[in-house]
C-alpha cells in the first residue's frame, strides 16, 4: 500500500444473512491513512458485520475490500497482520492474568521469544495496567478489561486499528481515558482507526470523519462539523407534563419542521428559522392550552443528523440483535 | 502511510510453537479451577469404593472371574474419567466460542489444526494425572495388577488413548454446537453408555438379552475389557487388540470430524 491510497476501501459490500434483511446493504467508503473514522449507527444498523467482513472474520455476500491495501477474500493472512481489532465486549480469558494474555498474544503472532516480555510490559505500561499485570482478569474493572483488550490488539504493532464499540459499558472516567489512547495513537503513530459507536459523543470527540449506517446502508457521512452545518437548524425538545398529550403537542409542533417522537409523550421538532421560532412555539403550546413539564433548546448534534436522515432518534432507534447469527 | 514505530515484521510461529502455547493455556486454566481437576478425579474413585464393596457378592455368580470386585471394577473410572475430560474439554472450547476468545485467535496466524491439537494436548496432560491417580489408589487399595509393571504402563497408554478420543468427541460438540450447554447435555448420554457396558459384569454373566445384546454392540464395553485384561488376565491380545482399536477408532473418528468441525467454525478468508 503506497502512503496515497486507501488504508480502507470499501465497494459495494454487501452481506445477507439467510431468513433476515441484508445486515449490510452496498456500502462504500473509504478512509485515509492516520484517519479515525467513526461508524455511528444503533444496534442493529450493520456496524460489527461490516467490522467482521474488514478483519476477515466474515465473508461478504458480494461487493469488494481493501484493507491495508490487501483484499479481503483474497488476501486474508495479509489483511490480519496488518491490522488489530478489539472486537464487541472484551473477549478474555477470566482465568488468565493480563501479563499471560498478552505473552500468549505474542507468542500467536509469530514475535521472537526474547522481544514478547518487554512487549507485554511495553503494553502494560501503555494501557496502565502495569500494577494489575499478574492479577487474573476475572477480577478486573469493565475499563481494565477494555484497555487490555486494547493492548491486545496492538501487540504485534498493526498499522490499522479496529475497534467495535469500544466504549460500551465503560463509566465516563474509562471512556475518556480510552478515546485519550486512541487519540494519541492516530496522532502520534500514524495508525488508521476504524471504530464503531452507537454513542454520539464518542464519534464527535474521536473521530476525523463520520458514517452514519442505518438499516445496512449509510446514509450520511462526512466530518462532524460538516454534517452538523448539513442540518443547519436546531432543534427543541418539549416534554409534556401529561405523558398522554404526546399526539396533541405533535401536531401542534408538526407545522414547524421535521418532528420526532421520543418515550413519555415527549416530541422532538427542528426549527428551520433558528433560535427565535422558539418563542413562537411557546406561544402555540399556551394557545393550545398544552401544559409542558420542560422545554430544551438543542444545537445541532450528530443525533440531529441522524434524525433528518433517518426520522428516529439514534438512542433506542435499533433493535439488540446478534449480527452474526445467520 | 507510516507504519507504528513499534510495528514488528513477524514471520507465522511454527506449529509446535503454537500448539505448545494453546496446550500451556489448557493446563493452566484445568490447574486454576481446582474443581476441574478434584471431581474427575473424586467421582470416579467414590463409584470405585462403593461399588467395589456393595457388589462383591457378584464374585460368588459362577463364571465370575476368579478376582475380587474392586479388581474387575477399576477399569471403570478410567472410562469415566475420560467422560470427564470429553466435557471439560468441549466446555472450555465452548466457552471460548461464546465468550469471543475464539475469534480473537481466528485473527492470529494460529492455525485450526494447533488450536485444536493444544486444546486437546492440554486435556491428554490432565488424563494422565487422572490414570495415574486412579491406578494409584487401585494399587493401594490391594488391586493387583495381573500383567505386572509393564501392563501398568500399557494400561496407562491406553487410558490415555481413550481420554484423548474422548476429548475429540467434546471439541466436536463444542465445535458444531458453540455452547457448553450443548457440551453438558450430551455427558448424561454418555455417562450412560458406561452403564450399558459391561462395566458391571462380564458380558458372558450378563443375562437380560437386550442388556446383553447392547452391553455386546456398545464399544465401551471393549474399551473397558481392555484396560480390565491387563488387570484381572494379565496379556490378553484379543481384549487389547480390541481396546485399542477400538479407542483408535475413536480417536480417528472423533478427531476427523472435529477437524471438519474446527475449519467450518474457523472461518476466515
Amino acid at each position: 500500500m503506497n502512503s496515497s491510497s486507501p488504508a480502507i476501501e470499501i465497494e459495494q459490500l454487501v452481506r445477507e444473512f439467510r431468513k433476515g434483511p441484508r445486515a449490510v446493504d452496498g456500502i462504500d467508503l473509504a478512509v485515509s491513512p492516520g484517519e479515525i473514522y467513526g461508524f455511528l449507527g444503533p444496534n442493529g444498523a450493520g456496524k460489527s458485520t461490516t467490522v467482521l467482513m474488514l478483519t476477515t472474520l466474515l465473508p461478504p455476500t458480494s461487493g469488494r475490500a481493501r484493507v491495508g491495501g490487501y483484499d479481503i477474500l483474497r488476501q486474508g493472512s495479509q489483511v490480519r497482520a496488518s491490522i488489530g481489532a478489539a472486537l464487541q465486549e472484551a473477549a478474555l480469558d477470566a482465568i488468565l492474568t493480563g501479563r499471560e494474555h498478552l505473552m500468549l498474544q505474542a507468542t500467536l503472532q509469530g514475535m521472537p521469544k526474547a522481544d514478547r516480555t518487554r512487549r507485554a510490559q511495553e503494553l502494560l505500561e501503555r494501557v496502565g495496567l502495569t500494577e494489575a499485570a499478574d492479577r487474573r482478569v476475572g477480577g478486573y474493572s469493565g475499563g481494565m478489561k477494555r484497555r487490555l483488550d486494547l493492548a491486545l490488539a496492538l501487540v504485534h504493532g498493526p498499522r490499522i486499528l479496529f475497534l467495535d464499540e469500544p466504549t460500551t459499558g465503560l463509566d465516563l472516567q474509562s471512556r475518556s481515558a480510552l478515546w485519550e489512547e486512541v487519540a494519541r495513537l492516530a496522532k502520534e503513530e500514524g495508525m488508521t482507526v476504524f471504530l464503531t459507536t452507537q454513542y454520539l459523543e464518542e464519534a464527535d470527540a474521536l473521530a476525523d470523519r463520520v458514517g452514519i449506517i442505518d438499516h445496512g446502508k449509510i446514509v450520511a457521512e462526512g466530518t462532524p462539523t460538516q454534517l452538523k452545518e448539513e442540518i443547519g437548524s436546531p432543534t427543541v425538545e418539549v416534554v409534556p407534563a401529561d405523558a398522554g398529550a404526546g399526539d396533541a403537542l405533535a401536531q401542534r409542533l408538526a407545522s414547524f419542521g421535521q418532528l420526532a417522537r421520543n418515550g413519555r409523550g415527549a416530541v422532538t421538532v427542528q426549527l428551520p428559522g433558528g433560535e427565535s421560532q422558539l418563542a413562537e412555539v411557546v406561544r402555540v403550546l399556551d394557545q393550545a392550552h398544552l401544559k409542558v413539564a420542560s422545554l430544551q433548546l438543542h444545537q445541532p448534534s450528530l443525533d440531529d443528523v441522524f434524525l433528518a436522515k433517518t426520522g428516529r432518534k439514534l438512542e433506542g432507534a435499533g433493535e439488540d440483535q446478534d449480527e452474526r447469527q445467520p | 502511510m507510516s507504519a507504528s514505530p513499534s510495528a514488528v515484521a513477524l514471520a507465522p510461529p511454527h506449529l509446535f510453537e503454537q500448539v505448545g502455547a494453546v496446550a500451556r493455556r489448557s493446563v493452566m486454566r484445568t490447574v486454576r479451577q481446582r474443581g476441574l481437576l478434584v471431581f474427575p478425579l473424586l467421582f470416579p474413585l467414590i463409584l470405585f469404593a462403593i461399588n467395589g464393596s456393595a457388589l462383591g457378592a457378584a464374585t460368588k455368580i459362577r463364571g465370575f472371574p476368579p478376582v475380587s470386585y474392586r479388581d474387575f471394577a477399576l477399569a471403570v473410572p478410567f472410562i469415566q474419567g475420560a467422560l470427564f475430560v470429553a466435557v471439560s474439554t468441549g466446555t472450555d472450547l465452548a466457552r471460548d466460542i461464546e465468550s469471543g476468545f475464539f475469534d480473537r485467535l481466528a485473527l492470529t496466524p494460529l492455525r485450526g489444526s494447533a488450536l485444536l491439537a493444544g486444546q486437546l494436548g492440554g486435556s491428554v496432560v490432565v488424563a494422565c494425572v487422572q490414570s495415574v491417580v486412579y491406578l494409584a489408589v487401585g494399587v493401594a487399595s490391594g488391586v493387583g495388577i495381573a500383567s505386572g509393571f509393564g501392563g501398568a504402563l500399557v494400561l496407562l497408554v491406553l487410558s490415555i488413548l481413550i481420554a484423548f478420543g474422548f476429548a475429540g468427541l467434546g471439541a466436536l460438540l463444542a465445535l458444531r454446537f458453540g455452547t457448553g450447554e450443548a457440551v453438558q447435555g450430551f455427558f448424561p448420554l454418555l455417562f450412560v453408555t458406561v452403564f450399558l457396558s459391561s462395566s458391571s459384569l462380564p458380558r458372558n454373566l450378563i443375562q437380560i438379552s437386550w442388556f446383553h445384546e447392547v452391553a455386546t454392540y456398545n464399544p465401551v464395553s471393549y474399551l473397558i475389557e481392555g484396560i480390565r485384561s491387563l488387570i484381572i488376565t494379565g496379556w490378553d491380545a484379543q481384549a487389547l487388540a480390541l481396546g485399542f482399536g477400538f479407542a483408535l477408532l475413536l480417536c480417528v473418528l472423533t478427531l476427523g470430524f472435529a477437524g471438519t468441525a474446527m475449519k467450518n467454525r474457523l472461518v476466515r478468508t
